[in-house]
């Protein structure tokens, strides 16, 4: 019989509880007391409706949308899903758990399991789920123990893994940010228990700089970080193009050719907004920016429309041309928003599809597109979807884009996951804190509350330990009195 | 046959650790000795004149309201008080006083000397007798026993003592007191291993011979606020005595540079490990020579002698150094010394061999506490003997032992640092050691820990009853504040403009109002028609909490955080053997310091957040082979 134990946890945690790999169904699991409220936030049923998931019967898997809102409060939709809802302690972690199960590979995961953090989960530490199936009296002994094997093989994995990273870039910022910290903490501190040898007087700009310091070299932290995934976890990509010049089909080809779909809930398969290839070695996450729903009847008007907010998202921008068809008005606007996109770092690849037909637009008119708008004509492919012709060197072309770019250069920051991330940006919080503490006229004793915490979260990405170096801190660099 | 006399608790040493214990053990009713080497150096300040300071101040306050002396004796002997850090945050406010060490020392005796079930002995206390693994009693000096049940040590300073002033080595206590010397090897006989420590104290100087005129004056405040709960505000409000300030210069610090292979440190004649942090000014020279001066404070001694303490100056230079490098400061060129600064090394204990009681773990009722544990400081002497003290009296009255979480007081933070951490020098408290300082402030200990001492019966029905209905109000008017809305009124824009803040945009709660940095609690009185007459203790914590609401709520999440894995108990009989997949240094440190909570487990140097995964399933497999559910952690 299990045991019942009034477990302590009060916080709800979340994760990928599937293995990573490319292709496949994964879940990400919600589990704690506001598992419902989270999923709640992201979920839409079918008729885009919100939806009380506490409500629903314990034990149901419903079909549905995860949405995010963009700046203007416009929910869009991310991913279909499928949602199941689990009551306590009717679960695997005895408490309540929300599991959302997508289909869009590691990259769609990662991004909605950003979103659940965002909406007030914690992130899961490694066999937190366990240990909580196991204090909650799910899982017996043995099974705990064998759980328990695990971990302890992924700590040693962990420890390994982040010694290799104390030689990596991210390693060493993340160290002088803290030692900055640190230093700011043991200065406040040592003039707080020596107030006669130390004071604070003009302090307060002093640190408003390192803030400022150190908010900007988060940022940075936080988007390099968003490129090393890149790398390991594929490219947002927008097919763009006036309807029916082939960007269906290109998706189709692709993911034909590729044969990895990973979108395979049944009924769903060609209404699908997104698909995982890969191509010259490199994941690319699809989207077909207009024309999937051919129920809908004005396609030709949404069209710019959708290109517009794939576009906003991409990071890399496949633009399909007609060549068979005079280029129009909505290939001038297309352009137009692709240079401004490019001006953002953003890649483009131009397809000139239907090289099968006898051509209507020159390779001339295509580039003043571009070179008109004083940018430079991305690269530029002669292709037939309809016959396959050019087609493989599409590969090629993202190959060279991506493996000669930058941010393959960058590959150290690879290592830097989403745990880290939620680290930093949590340190990030708390330095904004701190920003508003001294905003407000706040004493200097009240700023270490909120730096304490950003140290704290930050030594947990190189796992040091916290109480006992601030002492020797104090110690090394301040000479302390009385 | 032996000579025998029976008491229940020996307390051995009269120092600030001692005589708390001592007086908890009597004041709970158990008949209790205390020892001392000489009945006049009972509460003896042998170094420093102050009682309180940063972070000390709110132990004094602590030590108060568990119902200990300290704050009172203080209160009625002190010649000088200030409010440190009264720009900065409430966390950090921090009484200090000077102390009039005569004073100090003779009030503390007759408190003792009045107290029911205490009697004073002068003697040496020479072995620790211990029928298996068991304290049984002490015998003195003369042979004769004294049978208890539980004895505390707190021999202080003076255990082995020597006092080096250059090349000059006496063998005796503190101050010139006479040193003791037996206990070692008792001790070391029960499995008590002893460490070396070292600390040291500045001259003493004829105050006469110093010119107060090139110094700096520092007075004290105007209006005194007391120490102790029980302290009748009005009663100290009395005329106070000044200290000075005056520096070091760089001909000082040549003089100190010029000898520095003459100093007992320097040339190794120390071994014992020093305080970082209350550096000699020797140390001060040479590990922060780009520091041109540094801080001197003359502090009276007390009201009835000339001599003077001279803070920020100690020192172990012999004295021929010593008479030159003193007058180098101004205002001190024609100084007399009456007692040489000197280091003082003496014997004591690794905190690591008690448990959270200050019990040892290896023989039952022996408790420590002070200065013999490896701290430094009156205060944290005091705070431990008081704990010592109630935890040695609840063992031998068979009541629930007294341990304080971290989260809840700074001596919770002192003794889990000292019995927890690898402490490699004398312990001295600080506001940077306390994670959760912001609820451990020195205007709440009342609030805080008057209900343990009441548990305890330390604290009287009605001083409890007294807490609990500040407690009550202080809520009330919290709600009563929140709940009130302020609108946009006219009348109410001229108060606010009168009061030199800004118009209200929407209406707002009197709490709300209360928060912005020009207004408080008074301030916004002539818009809160029905409000009642509240004593200042009350409207204080009033403001406090309205005040600083956010911070305070984020460091009560962290604290929950906290006590989860503190109220996750590992049973005592634990084999640290029989736990799996634990790491080597892991397995060590754990069988060394026998945690007793999960979360002081995880405070362990080498021990990773991995392998109290592995301790925490392996507790659960524990308790189910033996058919118990799973502990509970009691409520804090």
């Amino acid at each position: 019989m299990a045991l019942q134990y009034d477990h302590l946890q009060t916080d709800t945690i979340a994760a990928i509880a599937t293995a990573m790999s490319e292709a496949g169904i994964g879940i990400i699991r919600i589990s704690g007391p506001d598992a419902a409220a989270i999923g709640s936030k992201l979920y839409r049923t079918p008729q885009k409706n919100k939806t009380d998931i506490s409500l629903w019967r314990p034990g149901t898997i419903r079909f549905g949308y995860i949405v995010e809102a963009d700046q203007d409060g416009k929910e869009n939709v991310i991913d279909e899903v499928m949602l199941s809802w689990m009551k306590s302690p009717h679960s695997y972690t005895t408490e309540d758990t929300v599991e959302i199960n997508t289909h869009g590979g590691m990259f769609l995961m990662n991004r909605i399991l950003a979103l659940v953090l965002q909406a007030g989960a914690r992130m899961a530490e490694p066999g937190e789920f366990t240990k909580r199936a196991f204090l909650g009296g799910r899982i017996d002994l043995a099974r705990a123990e064998a759980v328990m094997d695990l971990i302890s093989s992924r700590n040693e994995f962990a420890r390994k893994t982040s010694a290799a990273q104390l030689q990596g870039a991210v390693s060493s910022k993340v160290k002088e940010l803290r030692e900055k910290i640190l230093y700011e903490i043991a200065f406040i501190e040592s003039a707080l228990d020596d107030p006669e040898n130390y004071t604070l007087e003009g302090y307060t700009n002093r640190l408003m700089g390192t803030c400022e310091y150190l908010e900007k070299e988060m940022h940075t932290l936080l988007s390099h970080a968003d490129e090393g995934r890149i790398l390991r976890e594929g490219i947002r990509t927008a097919i763009v193009g006036r309807p029916n010049v082939g960007k269906s089909s290109l998706l189709n080809h692709l993911a034909g050719e590729e044969r990895a779909i990973v979108t395979e809930i049944e009924g769903t398969t060609r209404d699908t907004l997104s698909e995982t290839v890969r191509v010259g070695g490199v994941l690319l996450h699809l989207t077909d920016t207009a024309g999937i729903r051919q129920t809908e009847d004005k396609v030709e008007q949404i069209g710019v429309h959708r290109a517009q907010q794939a576009l906003d998202r991409a990071e890399l921008i496949l633009f399909v041309i007609d060549s068979s068809r005079k280029l129009t008005v909505e290939d001038e606007e297309i352009a137009e928003r692709i240079i401004e996109n490019l001006r953002e770092d953003k890649k483009c690849i131009l397809l000139m599809n239907k090289t099968d037909l006898s051509p209507e637009v020159s390779q001339e008119q295509v580039e003043e597109l571009f070179t008109k708008r004083g940018s430079e004509c991305p690269p530029l492919l002669f292709c037939s979807l309809q016959t396959g012709e050019g087609t493989k060197e599409l590969g090629e072309f993202v190959s060279e884009l991506f493996h000669t770019g930058e941010i393959a250069e960058k590959n150290e920051i690879f290592l830097v996951n989403l745990r880290h991330q939620d680290a930093v940006k949590e340190a990030l919080d708390s330095i904004l804190l701190v920003k508003d503490s001294i905003e407000n006229g706040m004493s200097e004793d009240f700023f270490s509350i909120d730096l304490m915490n950003a140290y704290r979260v930050l030594g947990t990405i190189l796992g040091e330990a916290v109480e006992d170096d601030l002492v020797e801190e104090i110690f090394s660099k301040f000479c302390l009195g009385k | 046959m032996e000579y025998h006399i029976d008491t229940q608790i020996c307390v051995i040493g009269a120092g600030h650790a001692g005589v708390e214990a001592a007086l908890a053990c009597s004041r709970l009713g158990l008949k209790t000795v205390i020892f001392t080497m000489n009945v006049d150096s009972i509460a003896m300040m042998p170094c420093n004149p102050h009682i309180g300071g940063s972070s000390k101040g709110h132990l004094v306050r602590e030590i108060d309201a568990l119902g200990g002396e300290m704050g009172k004796n203080i209160d009625k002997t002190f010649i000088q008080s200030k409010m440190l850090n009264v720009s900065k945050g409430p966390a950090v406010h921090s009484l200090r006083t000077q102390a009039d060490k005569a004073e100090y020392s003779k009030t503390m005796r007759q408190v003792l000397e009045h107290q029911e079930n205490l009697t004073i002995r002068q003697a040496e206390v020479m072995q620790i007798l211990t029928e298996d693994h068991k304290v049984v009693g002490v015998r003195i000096h003369t042979g004769t026993v004294y049978r208890c049940q539980a004895a505390i040590i707190c021999t202080g300073t003076y255990l082995n003592a020597r006092c080096l002033v250059g090349e000059s080595i006496t063998e005796t206590g503190p101050s010139g007191m006479q040193r003791s010397t037996g206990l070692k090897d008792s001790l070391n006989g029960i499995g008590i291993p002893l460490r070396r420590f070292k600390t040291g104290t500045p001259a003493r100087m004829d105050g006469r011979s110093l010119d107060y005129s090139k110094m700096t004056i520092q007075e004290g405040d105007k209006v005194v606020i007391p120490f102790s709960y029980s302290t009748d505000p009005a009663d100290v409000q009395i005329e106070q005595v000044p200290c000075f300030l005056t520096y070091t210069n760089e001909e000082t610090h040549n003089i100190i540079r010029q000898n520095i292979d003459r100093s007992p440190i320097y040339a190794g004649i120390i071994e014992g490990t020093g305080p970082r942090y209350c550096p000699s000014i020797e140390d001060k020279v040479v590990k922060f020579a780009e520091k041109t001066r540094h801080q001197v404070f003359i502090e009276p001694e007390g009201r009835g002698t000339n001599e003077v303490y001279v803070d920020g100056m100690s020192s172990s230079m012999p004295d021929d150094v010593q008479q030159r490098m003193y007058r180098t400061v101004p205002g001190l060129e024609n100084c007399v010394i009456v007692k040489n600064a000197y280091a003082i090394e003496y014997d004591c204990i690794n905190a690591n061999l008690l448990k959270l009681t200050l019990e040892t773990r290896d023989v039952d009722g022996l408790f420590c506490a002070g200065q013999f544990n490896g701290s430094s400081g009156y205060e944290e002497a005091a705070a431990q003997g008081l704990m010592a003290g109630i935890n040695a009296a609840m063992k031998i009255l068979g009541g629930e032992p007294l341990v304080l979480k971290r989260s809840e007081a700074y001596i919770g933070v002192l003794i889990d640092d000292l019995v927890t951490k690898d402490n490699r020098e004398p312990y001295r408290m600080m506001t940077s050691r306390a994670e959760y300082r912001l609820l451990l402030r020195q205007d709440n200990a009342d609030l805080r820990l008057r209900k343990y001492g009441y548990r305890v019966g330390l604290i009287s029905q009605e001083q409890y009853d007294h807490v609990c209905e500040k407690e009550r109000m202080i809520e009330e008017e919290i709600r009563r504040l929140k709940s009130i809305r302020i609108g946009a009124a006219r009348e109410n824009q001229e108060y606010l403009r009168a009061h030199n803040s800004s118009d209200l945009k929407t209406a707002c709660s009197l709490a709300e109002l209360m928060c912005r940095p020009e207004l408080g609690y008074e301030a916004i009185a002539g818009l809160d028609p029905d409000r009642k007459p509240l004593p200042k203790e009350v409207t204080e914590q009033v403001e406090i909490n309205i005040r600083y609401e956010g911070y305070i709520a984020r460091q009560k999440r962290q604290v929950e955080q906290f006590d989860k894995m503190e109220n996750r108990k590992i049973p005592a009989a634990i084999d640290y053997d029989d736990v799996g997949s634990l790491r080597l240094e892991a397995r060590q440190k754990l069988k060394e310091f026998r945690p007793t909570s999960i979360g002081q487990a995880s405070r362990l140097s080498g021990v990773t957040p991995a392998d109290i995964a592995v301790l925490l399933i392996y507790l659960e497999k524990y308790r189910a082979q033996r058919g118990e559910t799973i502990m509970k952690g009691r409520e804090g």
